[in-house]
């Protein structure tokens, strides 16, 4: 690794100033048509992240593990997709529950209605879930009405956001908040999403929920997010509805996660 | 295998196996299924698919597009060939008489014979068939791989979209258009883009074409308020009930590009249009009328070819892995594109992509884009580094395109190439100079963007 005299350090490329105006790979150089090695494994190192945030197991039980040290109760149950490759393929299957979790359900809520279902999903990151969810749905929990009825939390695996609906219903929920790790990019494999809806049933569309997303260290931080998001759930119930019917008066619903310019990126 | 399968069934259980016609329940149950229907469908006439709309004409403008295209006079010397002869005869025909029957063959017809044939095949007759197409530069001509800058930016912001665009242009892309995806989509959005990319045009003196790939109503917009529209762009799809979900029909088509037209700003061609499609798309919109996504894509190259576009790309990789799980199936279906939209006439480019969620990584990429190169793809994408920070996903660089045109000796649109080599980016044979002589700090003085910030 030492100094080599016969190759003196490649100057910056004149484009490297012009890195202040955009987070894009830009000025990287070439060696010959091809990337310089610096560059091509700074890249490599990015996608393996994601690679990794996509398959990496959820860590249902020491969440529940940390949500139960507080007091707060936890339920399992799983998508009919099953296992990754199937959840990846079937996005169908992770919109419904798996036979034996409605009955976990039923049994949870042990026949009475509720305020809130908080949801803790794996989604396409469980890196993100495993990092923050727990503490955000304690933080959150701790800012809704006291006076509200919650569930045991519900950690479910292979899920996508729909599953909301199943859940909730099952529950006999008001409102349905799921906590659900979100595509990685490049430069972020750890953001959580938040998805409100209310009077959460099996047919309800990406129209009837909020958003709130790009939750993360280095985004929206999870301190700031639980007060979002716990403002957003006390409107939502004092107006008996979510979606695109749910005006925010103080910027916090965001758009889709994927494509979302409202929050643009935080520096890196 | 039931012997009165419909030809839209025949079709499906054809297809070669991907994820999304799994997902819609239409695919083969078994390998050798899957086979059997290609040995059957081999042997049904072109006049056969002609007669049996896979989507009924009555409720679907896309079908009633189509039957109105087809010319029957040159379908007639070919109307009796069974889709394994029609392979055959490409695969020992010249460009030429392969463009003759442009009118005579349908997306369903292109779409089935493609199911009989292998990657080869769909390299090796794609490659016959060029399609010019033209602008500012031409495109598509023999020999040539043109690049789109794709500067996006989270913000649309002014300095990092152009320094986006000058690291492109420093590579000797831009040659296929400089296309921002832009975040906000309004009339004034578009029009600040589009006054960007004018302005550091015409301070580099730099003969492309620029488009903001807003709604074509946002575009119409623009273009009643004489903004500098050079391309309409419009996502589009193989149904119309797949078309209505992007928010358009073909009237709203016709209109832009009629528009467009007027307008005049093309300098050696008058193709105003850009449309992008992908598998896919008109299944999640529900709209698939129980039609493999591979045949429903094709279908969208008619709406495409109604409007002598410049450029069309399939954006094949970005869906995501409940459509084209893996490397494999995003190659297969990125060649399938490529040569279905060629043998319709369609100037087609592919952006190569894909997402985190794929089972799919740069070596992938890599092996599609030299395909592509061999096949005679019209363009590729050029986002730095690969990596686009607006849109989330992974597609070519101009460290790609650079490689692609170096290792196929592929050289960029001829206009451009004129300019390139004036400000020295291209050396007299037309291939990018080495590194050592970089021209960045010249294109970065004469853009004056740092003075500007």
């Amino acid at each position: 690794m030492a100094d080599n005299p016969l190759r003196p350090p490649v100057p910056a490329h004149p484009l490297r100033a012009l890195r202040r105006f955009t987070d894009a790979r830009i000025g990287l150089g070439r060696q010959g048509a091809g990337l310089p090695t610096a560059a091509h494994l700074d890249f490599a190192e990015a996608h393996a992240r994601a690679r990794d945030a996509v398959h990496a197991p959820f860590d249902a039980a020491g969440i529940a593990e940390v949500l139960q040290a507080q007091g707060i109760a936890t339920l399992t149950v799983d998508s009919e997709a099953g296992d990754r490759a199937t959840y990846l393929r079937r996005p169908d299957l992770g919109r419904r529950l798996a036979s034996g979790s409605a009955t976990t359900l039923q049994a949870g809520a042990s026949g009475e209605s509720c305020d809130l279902a908080l949801i803790i999903a794996d989604g396409l990151s469980a890196y993100a879930v495993n990092l923050y969810a727990a503490d955000l749905a304690a933080a959150i929990l701790r800012l809704v009405p006291q006076s509200w009825r919650v569930a045991p939390v519900v950690l479910a695996s292979h899920a996508r956001v729909a599953l909301s609906d199943p859940v909730g219903a099952a529950l006999g929920a008001r409102i349905a908040l799921m906590l659900i790790g979100e595509r990685p990019g490049l430069s972020a494999a750890d953001s959580l999403g938040a998805y409100l809806t209310f009077d959460p049933k099996p047919g309800r569309s990406d129209a009837n929920r909020n958003c709130v997303s790009n939750i993360r260290s280095g985004g929206l931080t999870p301190e700031l997010a639980a007060v979002k998001i716990a403002g957003l759930l006390k409107r939502s119930a004092s107006l008996g509805l979510s979606g695109t019917a749910l005006k925010d008066d103080e910027g916090l619903i965001e758009g889709e996660p994927a494509s979302n310019p409202l929050l643009g990126r935080p520096p890196s | 295998m039931n012997v009165d399968l419909s030809l839209k069934t025949l079709m499906a259980k054809a297809s070669p196996a991907r994820s999304g016609d799994f997902l819609a329940g239409l695919a083969a149950e078994s390998q050798e299924e899957r086979v059997r229907a290609q040995r059957r469908l081999a042997d049904v006439t072109l006049a056969e698919i002609l007669e049996e709309p896979l989507i009924a004409p009555e409720g679907d403008e896309v079908s009633r597009l189509i039957l109105a295209q087809h010319d029957a006079t040159s379908f007639a010397s070919i109307r009796n060939w069974s889709v394994g002869e029609f392979r055959d005869w490409l695969l020992a025909a010249d460009g030429e008489a392969i463009a003759a029957l442009k009118w005579a063959l349908t997306p369903e017809m292109v779409a089935a014979v493609s199911k009989i044939m292998r990657n080869q095949d769909l390299i090796a007759v794609a490659r016959k068939r060029r399609v010019v197409t033209a602008f500012r530069t031409t495109v598509g001509l023999p020999g040539r791989l043109s690049v789109r800058i794709q500067p996006n930016h989270p913000t649309d912001d002014p300095k990092g979209v152009a320094a986006s665009i000058l690291d492109g242009l420093q590579f000797g892309c831009g040659d296929a258009v400089i296309g921002i995806n832009p975040a906000t989509d309004s009339p004034a959005a578009m029009r600040r883009l589009l006054e960007l990319i004018e302005d550091l045009c015409q301070r580099l003196e730099c003969p492309v074409q620029s488009c903001v790939l807003a709604h074509v109503t946002t575009a119409l917009q623009c273009m009643e308020r004489q903004a500098p529209v050079d391309l309409v762009f419009q996502s589009i799809a193989g149904s119309e009930k797949a078309n209505a979900s992007f928010g358009i029909n073909l009237s709203m088509l016709r209109e832009a590009h009629e528009a467009a037209l007027a307008l005049g700003r093309g300098t050696v061609g008058s193709n105003v249009m850009y449309f992008e499609t992908g598998q896919g798309a008109a299944l999640s919109a529900d709209a698939h009328h129980g039609v493999d996504q591979q045949t429903m894509e094709t279908r969208a190259y008619a709406v495409a070819r109604e409007f002598d576009p410049l450029l069309v790309n399939t954006v094949v990789g970005f869906i995501g892995p409940e459509y084209l799980y893996d490397g494999k199936e995003i190659i297969r279906a990125g060649l399938e594109d490529h040569f279905c939209a060629k043998l319709l006439g369609v100037p087609m480019g592919v952006d190569v992509c894909y997402t985190n969620h794929a089972e799919a990584d740069q070596n992938d990429m890599d092996t599609l884009l030299t395909l592509l190169g061999v096949a005679g793809c019209n363009f590729i994408m050029g986002v730095p580094g690969s990596d686009d920070i607006m849109l989330n996903y992974q597609s070519t660089s101009y460290h790609d395109a650079a490689y692609a045109r170096e290792t196929l000796e592929l050289r960029a649109a001829p206009e451009f190439e004129a300019w390139a080599q004036g400000m020295g980016i291209f050396d007299a044979a037309g291939r990018l100079r080495g590194a050592g002589e970089d021209r960045s700090g010249e294109l970065l003085g004469r853009s004056r963007l740092l003075e500007l910030a």
